[in-house]
């Protein structure tokens, strides 16, 4: 292969393992990339050519000795910059934590590094994960490679656009109300949110600990699975991690490719679907479409409903925000992190916040803060908990008539930077078919379903399970995945414009 | 404003009392990660990403912190709930690493109890206890230069090797109707947690060291007038006086708030309802926070930390290992010892009564028991300034030696030195006998060789033993002594002079 960058992940893996290629000249092929196209699309918040490249002449070495090795030994990575990695800085997108370098690695670090795969950089994101745009990252924003004047969906937007700029063939997400999923959807790339406690938290600086999940993306569905055996399985130092093997979804990706969906019954959710309206009708079409070829493999479409739905969003807004606001409470100057010193303690940890923070995170904080107050907690904790109960039952209720849910995964293609910046509550209408997973705890999917005819931009498949059941999505994935690529004669990624490459 | 004392407050106002005690378990681990928990180390050497609230570090919750905690609940009488949450108590303050406490609120783990308190007269006195619930402590902070509170100094530190080490705090339901017995009711009180936690193993209870702090919240009311239940009457405005940490000092706290708050309201002032300090060289609180300006905690359920659902066939395992009340034992073992009042208070005030308990266990006289570790044993902890506890000999190395006395395998001089050895760390009382040669003569060739020798260098001795006077012997009995070095016995000594000398014993 002439542009080892455009390889998926497994091809790679493939290549090391038959020795076309070595880990050295994959990474060197990826850190040119980066050198070409970052400027613009500004993925990276940090690049450890040397690190990588370290890891990589070590692997070789193995190999060359004939060391038994991991699949994914020696095929490169980034890392969303919301996990710790010990020596190399960690910021969450925040200038709060501008300059730290965390003394230990996040327990999906540890697991990166066992599996011998150099790790790239850093990837941007909103601050603190909050946002679907990365245009609040504290270090500017990601652009969209499929158009550098959109977003490329937040808040996990330098994961997916390091994906669709072909800067990495794998990187890490966290998904706490679609950050993995709605930037998959809007750059044409794959990505997945496990089931809550599949993959350890610990190490992943945390937006909302009962929403958080770590999960993979990449091109394609084979790939993304690849990497999920990779990031999960239990965790001591996590006391909410599963205590469970990791479910086999490369087996499932596997199997899903080979197109028969014979006796599946796939639930369409009518909250979701678009058919009460506010959906971009190109994003309707590519999703009827997606769902006339999974019928075609044998798959049952049957239409459910969620009512419960309609208060999702409302109470993700105060659950997310009430938790970040304790959450977020440590960055207070005393231990790490950025320090603007004044003459009490008080005063210091005041200006130190006032400077630090970006204006969603302020904005998260208050309203976390009055959310949980006394005499508010009961009017809105509680009664977003309740709603969240009820949010799982509508799912209990969905499941026992499907194996999986469908749905497109946003309402509308990517956006313009800056279009929706001044408005929050559009901004957070993007995440409406995103976030019912997360308040359920429930493992999802994002893969490209085509691009919306009227703006020639990516579109984006969800698929979500019950708990536990993460190796459906993979299967239904796979089977989607392999008969689009039939037709498109590749990955959708393939179709993206060619970026303008630096001298 | 004429300044009351603590008796008059009493005979003109009724005092409503409560108290909240913190408990330092000694797990070997802190509360929520692998931390050491011990005290006396270099600040912040015993510290991790979890203790230190770095960026992404996630709680484990300490097994057998709850297990201590549930044994405590239980020694107290409470109901241990099948189900309860962690949560996070929100404020900051630099020595709170996470800027928020773990700690348990509307779910404690143990709750609805009740506790008998043994006044010095022998007074029992029930009091109701709320809840004992499990949280982290909090680590230390040192103000630099000023007078060394925070106001004025020029610099803090921070020393986080204290910060999540676990707690439990114990919250008693307000004590009413103590009258002016009521500082002594409440250092009661606080001495029985102590010896309770002592006792249970759970903590080292030394209030010196805060691993038992109290905090002191006291009101007055007026006392009921004729035909009213004293019940009736709503309680006062309270204050609650912060980190009292000695018995005499929650005595004292006691009688400050209760003078103080007399004087304000028979003054016709109001009682602010506030926290206070205590102040140990002054013995007296100063103000600190007022309610009104209270924080705000923004309590809710920690998402981290899965609940704690202990099974019911555990709780009824940890019940089974609950030891007495620790009053009640005391006055059991007394009985059963025979010893006087003056006696038993001594076992207690030098901490020796588990000890001795645990000598006499193994078949030691109750009195031979108070003889070693009253005696000699408390000499030689005195000497080398360190608790009776600390001392390197175990009650059944005392139990040993006594039995070897008793076998008339060495004699009281004998055993001081046999346990000289054992406190050098010789051994066994048995291995130091032999090791040092310390056993009793008794082959009756040798001694009765070494009566030969000392018959012959004073012959007179004999003839005056025959003529009668047995007294004389004791002359001989001295030198084969001396010829071995202490180690014969003294009655066959006797005994072979005699039959040399023709005369029944
Ligand atoms: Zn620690």
């Amino acid at each position: 292969m002439n542009d080892w960058t455009r390889a998926t992940a497994a091809q790679m893996a493939d290549a090391l393992a038959a020795g076309e290629v070595t880990s050295v000249e994959l990474v060197q092929a990826h850190l040119d990339r980066i050198a070409a196209v970052d400027g613009p699309v500004h993925a990276f918040l940090h690049i450890d050519a040397e690190g990588a490249l370290e890891t990589a002449r070590a692997v070789d070495a193995d190999r060359a000795a004939g060391v038994e090795l991991p699949r994914l030994a020696g095929v490169p990575i980034g890392i969303k910059d919301v996990l710790v990695t010990k020596g190399l800085p960690t910021t969450a997108g925040s200038r709060i934590l501008e300059g730290w370098i965390p003394p230990y690695d996040a327990t999906v670090t540890r697991r990166v590094r066992e599996a011998r795969m150099p790790i790239l950089g850093k990837t941007n994101m909103d601050e603190f994960a909050m946002g679907s745009s990365t245009e609040h990252s504290g270090y500017g924003p990601t652009r969209n490679p499929w158009d550098l004047d959109r977003i490329p969906g937040g808040s996990g937007g330098g994961s997916a656009a390091a994906l669709a700029a072909f800067e990495a063939p794998l990187t890490i997400g966290s998904d706490t109300g679609g950050s993995i999923r709605q930037p998959a959807s809007v750059t044409a790339t794959v990505g997945v949110k496990p089931t809550y406690g599949g993959v350890s938290r610990f190490g992943a600086i945390a937006l909302a600990s009962s929403l958080d999940q770590l999960g993979p993306c990449g091109r394609t569905v084979l790939d993304t699975a690849l990497l999920h055996e990779v990031m999960g399985g239990h965790d001591e130092m996590d006391a909410t991690s599963l205590d469970e093997p990791v479910p086999a979804v490369v087996d499932a990706a596997l199997e899903g490719a080979r197109q028969d969906l014979t006796g599946v019954k796939i639930g369409v959710v009518r909250e979701l679907s678009g058919a009460d309206g506010g959906y971009q009708a190109g994003v309707t079409q590519r999703f009827e479409e997606s769902l006339s070829r999974l019928r075609e493999m044998g798959a049952a479409i049957v239409e459910v409903s969620c009512p419960s739905f309609e208060y999702a969003l409302a109470a993700y807004y105060v659950i997310l925000p009430s938790e970040a606001s304790s959450n977020l409470a440590k960055f207070d100057s005393v231990r790490f992190g950025k320090r603007v010193e004044k003459s009490t303690i008080e005063k210091t940890m005041l200006a130190t916040r006032a400077e630090g923070f970006g204006d969603e995170v302020k904005r998260r904080i208050i309203l976390g803060t009055y959310a949980l107050s006394a005499g508010y907690y009961d009017a809105y904790y509680g009664s977003a908990q309740k709603v969240r109960t009820l949010v799982q039952r509508d799912f209990d209720a969905a499941f026992a008539q499907c194996d999986v849910l469908v749905s497109p995964t946003t309402p509308t293609t990517p956006f313009k930077i800056g279009e929706r910046i001044d408005d929050p509550l559009a901004m957070y209408l993007n995440d409406i078919a995103t976030i019912p997973a997360n308040l359920a705890g429930i493992p999802g999917m994002s893969l490209p379903s085509g691009v919306a005819p009227e703006d020639g931009l990516p579109v984006g498949f969800q698929i979500l399970a019950p708990a536990h059941e993460d190796a459906r999505l993979y299967r239904i994935g796979a089977a989607l995945e392999a008969s689009l690529t039939a037709e498109w004669g590749g990955p959708l990624s393939a179709q993206a414009p060619e970026l303008e490459v630096a001298e | 404003m004429t300044t009351m004392t603590y008796e008059q407050a009493m005979e003109e106002f009724d005092p409503v009392f409560g108290i909240e005690v913190h408990v330092e378990l000694n797990t070997k681990t802190k509360m929520f990660c692998g931390c050491a928990n011990e005290f006396g180390a270099e600040p912040n050497t015993q510290v991790c990403p979890v203790c230190l609230g770095l960026p992404g570090a996630m709680p484990v919750t300490n097994e057998k912190a709850v297990e201590s905690a549930i044994r405590l609940g239980l020694a107290l009488g409470c109901s241990i709930r099948e189900s309860s949450r962690f949560a996070r108590k929100n404020y900051f303050y630099p020595d709170l690493a996470k800027d928020y406490q773990i700690s348990q609120y509307d779910e404690p783990t143990c709750y609805e109890g009740s506790l008998d308190v043994v006044l010095d007269d022998g007074t029992v006195v029930e009091i109701g206890i709320e809840r004992a619930h499990m949280e982290e402590d909090a680590g230390k902070n040192t103000h630099v230069g000023g007078s060394g509170g925070i106001q004025g100094a020029d610099y803090s530190l921070v020393d986080y090797n204290r910060g999540g080490v676990p707690l439990v705090e114990i919250v008693t339901k307000p004590i009413t109707g103590m009258g002016d017995r009521t500082a002594e009711v409440a250092r009661a009180y606080v001495a029985t947690i102590r010896d309770i936690v002592r006792a249970l193993g759970i903590s080292d209870g030394r209030m010196e060291q805060g691993s038992v702090r109290a905090d002191v919240n006291l009101s007055l009311r007026p006392k009921a007038v004729a035909g009213e239940s004293q019940d009736d009457v709503p309680f006062g405005k309270r204050s609650e006086t912060k980190n009292v940490n000695s018995l005499r000092a929650i005595e004292r706290a006691v009688h400050f708030e209760a003078a103080r708050q007399a004087t304000l309201l028979l003054g016709g002032q109001p009682v602010v309802q506030e926290t206070r300090h205590w102040h140990e060289d002054t013995s007296s609180t100063t103000p600190g926070r007022s309610k009104e300006e209270a924080e705000d905690y923004r309590y809710f359920p920690e998402p981290d930390l899965l609940p704690v659902q202990p099974s019911r066939e555990w709780v009824e395992e940890l019940r089974s290992t609950i030891p007495e009340h620790p009053a009640k034992m005391r006055a059991r073992l007394r009985e059963e010892w025979g010893f006087s009042d003056l006696e038993m208070r001594d076992v207690v005030a030098a901490d020796a009564l588990v000890l001795i308990a645990a000598t006499v266990q193994t078949g030691t006289s109750a009195q031979a028991a108070r003889k070693w570790w009253m005696g000699e044993l408390s000499r030689v902890a005195n000497d080398r300034e360190v608790a009776l506890t600390s001392l390197p000999v175990t009650p059944d190395q005392i139990a040993e030696l006594q039995g070897l006395i008793d076998e008339g395998k060495i004699n009281d001089k004998l055993a001081r030195q046999a346990l000289e050895g054992v406190l050098a760390g010789e051994g066994s009382p048995t291995e130091v006998v032999a090791s040092r040669g310390l056993e009793v003569v008794s082959d009756d060739s040798a001694l009765e060789k070494a009566v030969d020798e000392a018959l012959a260098a004073q012959p007179d001795v004999l003839a005056k033993i025959q003529d009668g006077k047995v007294q004389a012997a004791g002359a001989i009995v001295g030198a084969v002594m001396k010829a071995t070095r202490g180690q014969a016995d003294a009655g066959r000594v006797r005994e072979i002079i005699l039959q040399r000398a023709g005369v029944e014993g």
